[in-house]
């Protein structure tokens, strides 16, 4: 380098210019990571509502307590099913990146059949709980606890009508890349669910039925 | 900061997305997450049915295996990753995480301090008749 150049650019601020120029990020990653700043707002919102749960788990105004009522086997049941129906939209989203139609449209129905496999059973337990007179007016403590897992539930529904419109999108339009960027979001968004169920399964049963 | 590293400089992921690789290595990556995962749930499931281990440990045990199984989903689902083209993302969930924190462990503070200092609620009864 010559003394020139040296005097020109003493802290060799050139190359830091040409990184500055290189323009606004890709439309996909400007997406994904908009999506991802809403799935963490999300699950701040999740947290106030394990916040609610935990402060109210003694107060059960007489009623049933979380280790009467809780049926760990089929917690496990459903953990299993929401797990296996991450892994698989995780295969959907290599098949869409690889563009296989079939791969895409086989792994996105696995995920959709776990997913309601959860969803029945879920469904199954709050009905039960509501016909043994454990509602969500009984007590403080079932009042949080049908808000929590209400919501991840109702998290879940809205993913599956989301799945299925990503199922019927792809099939009509094939892999442009703003169906690609929305399965990007829904990747996340059904990964960011089973997150949240496994906050879900050990803080509300396993603790829950603990104490 | 040498130049070589800057002329290597890279464009950041968006979360979810890896950096190209195979196929094989891609689905690979899914059942090493799947396998960690199941192996903390059934952990975690084991742990809260059995009286094999000290009983007070219990709680923490299975708060840790939450914890450890969270992790295992952001980086093997999400991709979260440490890697210099995922910064944003990773301060993001850093500030996410802090939120979360605060809100938890505030209430519960903030709770169990109103709760102490609460009188029993027979004697407030006598009070107000």
């Amino acid at each position: 380098m010559t003394m020139a150049a040296v005097h020109d650019d003493p802290h060799h601020l050139g190359v830091l210019a040409n990184i500055a120029h290189e323009g606004p990020a890709p439309k996909r990653i400007v997406t994904g990571y908009g999506f991802w700043i809403f799935l963490l707002s999300d699950i701040v919102m999740f947290s106030c509502f394990f916040a609610a749960y935990a402060v109210l788990l003694g107060q059960t105004a007489g009623g049933p307590s979380g280790a009467q009522l809780f049926n760990l086997k089929s917690v496990a049941v459903e953990t299993t099913c929401l797990l296996l129906s991450s892994f698989a939209c995780g295969m959907a989203s290599i098949a869409a990146e690889e563009r296989s139609h079939l791969w895409f449209q086989i792994a996105m129905a696995v995920t959709c059949m776990f997913g309601l496999a959860f969803l029945a059973i879920e469904f199954h337990e709050f009905a039960d709980l509501v016909a043994r007179g454990a509602g969500p007016s009984r007590s403080a403590f079932l009042t949080a606890f049908f808000t929590l897992v209400g919501c991840h539930g109702g998290h879940v529904s809205a993913g599956i009508l989301w799945l299925l419109t990503m199922m019927a999108q792809v099939f009509a339009k094939g892999f442009r890349a703003d169906i690609l960027r929305r399965m990007l979001c829904f990747a996340l968004f059904w990964h960011a669910l089973d997150i949240i169920w496994v906050a879900v399964f050990s803080v509300v049963y396993l603790l829950g039925s603990a104490a | 900061m040498s130049d070589v590293e800057l002329h290597q400089h890279q464009p950041d992921l968006a979360p979810g997305d890896e950096e190209h690789v195979s196929v094989r290595l891609r689905v690979l990556g899914y059942l090493v997450g799947l396998g960690l995962a199941i192996l903390l749930t059934a952990t975690s499931f084991f742990i809260a049915g059995t009286d094999l281990v000290w009983q007070p440990s219990i709680p923490v045990a299975i708060i840790v295996l939450a914890i450890a199984q969270m992790g295992v989903h952001l980086v093997f689902f999400l991709h979260i990753t440490t890697g210099p083209d995922n910064t944003n993302n990773v301060l993001a969930l850093a500030f996410g995480l802090l939120i979360v924190l605060l809100v938890i462990g505030g209430s519960l503070w903030i709770m169990s301090n109103l709760n102490h200092n609460m009188m029993p609620m027979d004697q407030l009864m006598q009070m107000q008749r």
